[in-house]
């Protein structure tokens, strides 16, 4: 796959010195769909603005479909469509008005049939001809999604599109996500819900504090979260692990009161049945059987504090 | 150029003006009236003519440019802080359009706003005074030429403005005094020496007296000079404009 969006040593410092972006490279490929996962103030915001000609770079560059978001600024921006975090709405617009001020700022002629499926497919079309003001949160931010859609984007930002969305408009939004993906349109989404990322994206980037520290796979990261462990609690604490139950998949839990277990979930034979034989015929009785499966919030949450310790 | 972005924007801003027309067209028609009842009626009966013309006529192009001056400052500095103040200025920056398509847009619409609100209060006139215009293309032209050159002022003082009052705050401590000093309702040949030599400083001193020039066919300075001024003062304000977007001053962070 051809790369679309090409992000090369970005950095960005705002006025104050504070540097938001500290070198951030990041290829995009035609088609794919990209989840940026991140804790607040991460940057995702700062590094979508400066593709999009909002925020301006320190240094770095950045290409979208091979153009230049600089120098070639036109060609760029008319391939990107973009729904930010904020609500930026005029109150007293009418939502079909301001969808189709979108369309024409893009320099695309009026098509008020394609307008007419995009309110649609977004339950806004009986409100089309509400003032802004009179609309819900969630229904505000379909109609930045509207926004953006109606100029047909090849490559779509959403900066946390399902933020106060309900379950539904979620389900819907990534029905959306879906349909545009068919029809080859490259979407970059930032989440702070991991369960979406896993949901709708081929592959996770991680950013904190300004760099980018993983992208990959979502199948290989799922990959890595495929070992499970099982904690067999006891009802009486042992001080060893019993001879006969010895083996490096096995530990003692701290305080003796549980044995754990990991393993593959993938493999032929998880070895479960055999242990707990073994673990009766050692004479040990069971109090209570725990799985756990790390996800990919567990590594989420480490890949991020990795750095915290002081 | 991305024609279809001007378009756009230039109907976006229309619109805003076309939902609240009435309130748009009462104020500056009621002071207008005003004026004419104080300055036209009781005060002017007791002046009889100033450089020929009856002071009622005298003060009709001053009091036009009076309300089209501040009428094309505050649409457009109001059309483009709006924007930056709701946010709603990311979708501007992150279109495909370079700053001069913006500045049409947003100029253009602010510049019509004014104009039709220059030609209500001619109408206005017509009610209250007996005048003809000398040079019907020329009027039309200085006014046009006003609504454009000031609207890109506003424009500059929009983008420039942290917060409201200060959005009020030039027109109000610059643009008032300079319009009232310009000989909106006197001639410059009827004030003191000395301050006949300051008033030359005054830009509108160039455009009031030009456009009552093409009205009475009279003016206080050469109607060369007063196109010179407007020109360069239009060229001033673009270029101010041009350097904003290439900074990205007080937009682009
Ligand atoms: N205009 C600004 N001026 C100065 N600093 C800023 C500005 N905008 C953002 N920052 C800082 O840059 C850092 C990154 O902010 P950014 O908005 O990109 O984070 P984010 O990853 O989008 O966070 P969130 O998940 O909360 O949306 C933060 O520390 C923030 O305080
Ligand atoms: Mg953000």
């Amino acid at each position: 796959m051809p790369l679309i969006v090409d992000v090369v040593a970005l950095r960005k410092a705002y006025a104050g010195g504070f540097e938001a972006l500290k070198g951030v490279d990041l290829q995009i490929e035609e088609g794919e769909i990209l989840a940026l996962l991140g804790p607040n103030g991460a940057g995702k915001t700062t590094l979508i603005s400066t593709v999009c000609g909002i925020t301006t770079a320190t240094s770095g560059s950045v290409k979208v479909g091979g153009h230049d978001t600089v120098k070639d600024f036109r060609a760029a921006r008319s391939m990107i469509g973009l729904v930010p975090q904020e609500i930026n709405l005029e109150p007293f617009e009418k939502v079909q008005n301001t969808v189709k001020f979108s369309r024409g700022l893009f320099g695309k002629s009026a098509n008020p049939a394609l307008i007419e499926k995009i309110l649609r497919q977004l339950s806004l079309w009986d409100k089309r001809d509400s003032q802004i003001r009179e609309l819900s949160g969630g229904m505000k931010r379909r109609v930045l999604i509207a926004k953006a859609l109606s100029h047909e984007p090849r490559v779509l930002f959403l900066d946390e599109p399902t933020a106060g969305v309900d379950v539904e408009l979620r389900r819907d939004m990534w029905e959306i996500v879906a349909e545009l993906k068919r029809d080859g349109v490259t979407i970059i989404l930032t989440t702070h819900y991991i369960e979406e990322a896993e949901a709708i994206a081929d592959r996770i980037g991680v950013i904190a504090q300004g760099e980018i520290l993983l992208v990959e796979e979502k199948s290989k990261l799922m990959a890595r979260m495929g070992k499970k462990e099982l904690e067999v609690q006891l009802s009486e604490p042992i001080l060893e692990i019993p001879a006969s139950l010895a083996s490096d998949t096995l530990r003692l839990k701290g305080d003796g009161s549980a044995l754990i277990y990991s393993y593959d979930t993938k493999s032929e034979r998880t070895g479960i049945t055999k242990l707990l034989a073994d673990v009766a015929a050692a004479g040990l009785v069971l109090r209570d059987v725990v799985t756990r499966q790390s996800s990919l919030e567990d590594i989420f949450v480490d890949l991020v504090h990795e750095g915290d310790a002081p | 150029m991305n024609w279809t972005a001007v378009k756009s924007i230039y109907v976006f801003e229309m619109a805003r003006f076309f939902r609240t027309i009435t309130q748009s067209f009462i104020s500056p028609v009621l002071s207008t009236s005003l004026y004419f009842v104080v300055f036209g009626a009781a005060i002017g009966s007791r002046i009889q003519e100033v450089e020929g013309v009856s002071y009622g006529a005298f003060i009709v192009p001053g009091l036009i440019m009076l309300s089209v001056i501040t009428q094309s400052i505050s649409n457009a500095s109001f059309g483009i802080y709006f924007p930056k103040f709701i946010g709603t200025i990311f979708e501007l920056l992150s279109a495909p359009v370079n700053f001069l398509e913006i500045v049409m847009g947003y100029v253009g619409a602010a510049a019509t706003k004014a104009l039709f609100i220059g030609v209500i209060i001619l109408a206005t006139a017509f009610l209250f005074v007996d005048f003809e215009i000398q040079h019907p293309f020329a009027m039309v032209g200085f006014l046009v030429l006003t609504c454009i050159s000031f609207a890109l002022m506003g424009f500059i003082i929009g983008i420039w403005a942290g917060n409201f009052e200060q959005l009020q705050l030039v027109p109000l401590l610059i643009i008032t005094p300079l319009v009232f000093l310009g000989g909106s309702f006197y001639s410059i040949s009827m004030l003191p020496p000395v301050w006949q030599i300051i008033s030359h400083f005054n830009p509108v001193v160039y455009l009031i007296s030009g456009f009552r020039w093409s009205f009475f066919g009279s003016a206080d300075v050469s109607i060369g000079l007063s196109l010179f001024a407007i020109a360069g003062f239009t060229t001033l304000c673009m270029a101010v404009i041009w350097w904003i977007f290439k900074t990205g001053w007080r937009i682009r962070q």
